[in-house]
């Protein structure tokens, strides 16, 4: 396996490597040593190659990839996988701030927990996090599953459009506008879909379904500005 | 934009590496916050009738042996000074109140950067390297040290504006973020008698919470308070002569990681600025949730 190390080139000459030099070579696997937790490693990926980052990183890993997967042997600082397009980012450490942000699709895996606005204004990708997540999560979610499997903090869910969220552990508070729904079929298959794609077994029977109550679609003279 | 470090060693035999495991965190924060720096690091003293004076010379080339000689001469007591630079450390047995009169007639252009038996304040203008380099940070050999690299988006660019913050005794605070009440705190605490040395947002909460304890809480329950008094955003760490605390606003607007092993507990706003330490590895590493009190004693 090719193996670049961050001891030995920048994250720009990384990137530009990824870029322009990998895909001529027909990589299709690739190992980053020494991340150092160092910021936007393996952003703008549009090429089917699996990458094993070995260590903590910084901000932005994984920011708008689309084809590649990427698995991050550690955690991960503010926006891992923000914009993702397609493709798969695994941590198998926790995410900070803004997981997934605005992602479109793909599949952003966390193994452990996430901190607060994971899938902030996500817009069609998955998000699986193997524990909790921190308060404003999936905050105007448009579109996509947020997989939860631990608990949640305050805020779950405010001002979510489409964006379904499924929660098997206990929710601190739900954000406006957000509210439990009956699991449907389509609901389990989800669950049961998406958590086959990662090393989590529990039963989607476990989870509880989360979504918009579309309150705030449009505009309420009569709410006298409470929401 | 700003860094923070602090760095809390806890085998007694690993103290001689604070400076060099501090000195590439501080520097890395550079990239955060590059106009100026500051570190305050707690070296106990072992006689109780001592106490630590932090001094800073807007004049580098100031000759601190006279200031030594002056004090010597001047008063009853036996003081040492040792200045390096900008910044000199008085050991002295006089107290803070005849001290700072003291330095205030004969030396009104000094500035009195901190009080206490533990405590040494670093701060100036300038990149993050060229300050730990100044001041030797790499030689450091204390318990624990707190540390910001400043990127100021309010309030003037200037030594008395960098942080560290200290107010009263062995008591210190850096701060990432921006607070939006700092002027009525400041108005309330005014009223109270208490007197600022700068226009900085910052220095209102530091002065705030001391003023807590100056009225017997615990710095645990000043900060309870704090949740409620300071408007804004704010990852704020605080040490005292035993102890780092750790504070992130309800929003965590402002980041901070943790990381933890047998021998230290390191802080940095981002995982980057620990990356070299020894055995980070295998360190328990944890972002501060919103609102929570973390505590550290030596």
């Amino acid at each position: 396996m090719e193996r670049v190390d961050l001891n030995q080139m920048s994250v720009r000459q990384l990137n530009h490597y990824l870029h322009h030099e990998l895909p001529k070579k027909g990589v299709n696997q690739l190992e980053i040593a020494n991340p150092n937790g160092f910021h936007n490693i393996a952003v703008g990926l549009d090429i089917p190659v699996k990458i094993d980052i070995r260590g903590h990183a910084g901000y932005f890993l994984g920011g708008m990839n689309k084809q590649a997967k990427l698995i991050v042997h550690g955690n991960v600082g503010w926006s891992v996988a923000e914009n993702i397009m397609s493709g798969q980012v695994w941590v198998k450490g926790f995410a900070s701030q803004c997981a997934g942000a605005s992602g479109h699709g793909g599949l952003l895996f966390i193994e452990g927990s996430s901190s607060s606005r994971c899938g902030i204004s996500m817009k069609g990708c998955d998000i699986v996090v193997g524990e909790d997540v921190g308060h404003m999560s999936a905050f105007m979610a448009q579109a996509g599953h947020l997989v939860i499997c631990g608990n949640a903090g305050a805020g779950l869910g405010d001002s979510i459009y489409e964006a379904i969220i499924y929660i098997r552990g206990k929710i601190h508070s739900l954000g406006s506008d957000a509210q439990e729904e009956p699991m449907r079929q389509e609901d389990y298959e989800k669950v049961k879909n998406l958590l086959n794609q990662t090393d989590i077994n529990y039963s989607p029977k476990e989870f509880k379904r989360i979504a918009s109550a579309r309150k705030l679609y449009q505009w309420n003279t009569d709410a006298n500005q409470e929401y | 934009m700003c860094g923070i470090v602090g760095l809390m060693i806890k085998r007694t035999s690993k103290r001689s590496q604070l400076g060099k495991w501090i000195t590439p965190m501080i520097i890395c924060m550079g990239d955060r916050g590059s106009d100026s720096a500051g570190l305050a690091v707690f070296i106990p003293i072992d006689d109780p009738s001592l106490k630590r004076f932090s001094l800073f010379s807007p004049q580098s080339s100031f000759n601190w042996i006279n200031l030594e000689e002056a004090l010597n001469k001047e008063t009853s007591f036996k003081s040492t000074v040792s200045g390096l630079e900008n910044h000199g450390q008085v050991i002295s047995p006089m107290s803070p109140k005849d001290f700072e009169k003291w330095l205030n007639q004969r030396f009104p252009f000094i500035h009195l950067l901190s009080i206490g038996q533990s405590i040494e304040v670093y701060k100036d203008m300038g990149h993050p390297r060229d300050i730990a380099d100044r001041y030797n940070f790499e030689k450091i050999d204390a318990s624990h040290c707190v540390g910001h690299t400043r990127m100021a988006t309010e309030s003037a660019v200037s030594p008395a504006h960098a942080h560290p913050f200290t107010a009263g005794e062995d008591f210190c605070l850096v701060h990432n973020g921006s607070l939006s009440n700092p002027w009525s705190l400041r108005r309330k605490l005014e009223k109270k008698g208490i007197t600022f040395e700068t226009d900085n947002d910052t220095e209102a909460a530091c002065r705030f919470l001391e003023w807590r304890m100056q009225e017997g809480q615990s710095l645990e329950a000043a900060l309870q308070e704090a949740f409620v008094e300071l408007d804004g955003f704010y990852t704020l760490l605080m040490a005292t002569k035993n102890k780092i605390i750790l504070v992130r606003d309800a929003f965590a607007c402002k980041p901070a990681v943790v990381a933890e092993t047998q021998d230290y507990v390191a802080i940095g706003s981002e995982f980057r600025s620990l990356a070299h330490l020894p055995g980070i590895k295998n360190a328990k590493l944890f972002e501060p949730t919103p609102e929570e009190i973390y505590s550290w004693s030596v």
